[in-house]
């Protein structure tokens, strides 16, 4: 098997959208996508940590971010990370605006929803990286 | 009276299981104890050069609550803005309270639930000593 994917959420707690980040990244990590992924502290980007900065740059990285500031992208782009795709869940709602997503600490069920989407579309992302073609 | 906002930045610590207890202890500080004393900040806007954040953390006093001995919060606060108020690293509090048994880190479990909430305590309890002290 190949090296993991570092799939790097946002960790905005100010808001819904963080928690779907870091909902649907666990969701692959942890379910979807189970040895074929991990994940990494943006923080530790963020400080400029040095294993974390290898890392990355030895591994195909995904981030996935909550809104238009793209945290976890710029980080890892400062990081000269091996960056692969990126995510937004503003974009996620945008196409599904049926779903309101509102709890910040524990997701309410449109977050779940939207969560699980984001988390099939890393997922995805993850089989054409792997040259697995589309698997849902 | 009105009362200075404090300003509680917590790790983002998608890693391990204390980054999730930093944020839910965040969260339940901002919800439930002290809604109209704190805020949040997100930590890696910091570093993307967001002015608004670190004007907020060189004017107000800042809380930063780590997951980790790495302090990568308090560390991030005092790169880009000012000294923090108060530091809270949540393993050594685990370490300090003897808890051993962890908690999935994507949700946390009763266990979990309740540490958070004892760090939300800590967090509170800070909080007034900076008030007592008049930052």
């Amino acid at each position: 098997m190949s090296d993991p994917i570092l799939i790097v959420p946002c960790s905005g707690i100010g808001k819904s959208f963080g928690t779907i980040s870091r909902d649907a990244t666990y969701c692959v990590v942890e379910e979807l996508r189970k040895g074929e992924t991990d994940t990494l502290c943006l923080s530790l980007l963020v400080m400029g940590d040095e294993d974390a900065r290898r890392l990355v740059k030895s591994h195909r990285c995904i981030a996935v971010d909550s809104c238009p500031n793209e945290c976890a992208k710029k980080n890892l782009v400062l990081s000269d990370a091996k960056l692969i795709a990126n995510f937004r869940v503003v974009d996620i709602l945008r196409d599904n605006r049926g779903l309101k997503p509102n709890d910040v600490t524990f997701l309410d069920e449109d977050g779940r929803k939207l969560s699980k989407i984001l988390a099939e579309k890393i997922a995805t992302k993850v089989d054409e990286s792997n040259n697995k073609g589309v698997i849902s | 009276m009105i009362t200075p906002k404090i300003g509680i930045v917590s790790c983002s610590g998608e890693c391990c299981v204390e980054g999730t207890i930093s944020r839910i202890a965040t969260r339940v500080v901002l919800e439930r104890l002290r809604p109209h004393d704190a805020v949040t900040i997100c930590l890696p806007l910091f570093s993307i050069g967001e002015k608004g954040e670190r004007m907020f953390a060189k004017n107000f006093p800042t809380i930063a609550i780590d997951g980790c001995e790495k302090r990568c919060a308090k560390n991030a606060i005092e790169k880009y803005s000012g000294k923090t108020a108060c530091s809270i690293v949540v393993s050594e509090l685990l370490k300090k309270w003897a808890i051993k048994k962890k908690s999935p880190r994507r949700e946390l479990n009763k266990e979990g639930l309740e540490v958070a909430t004892k760090v939300a305590d800590e967090i509170d309890t800070a909080m007034d000593t900076l008030y007592a002290g008049g930052k």
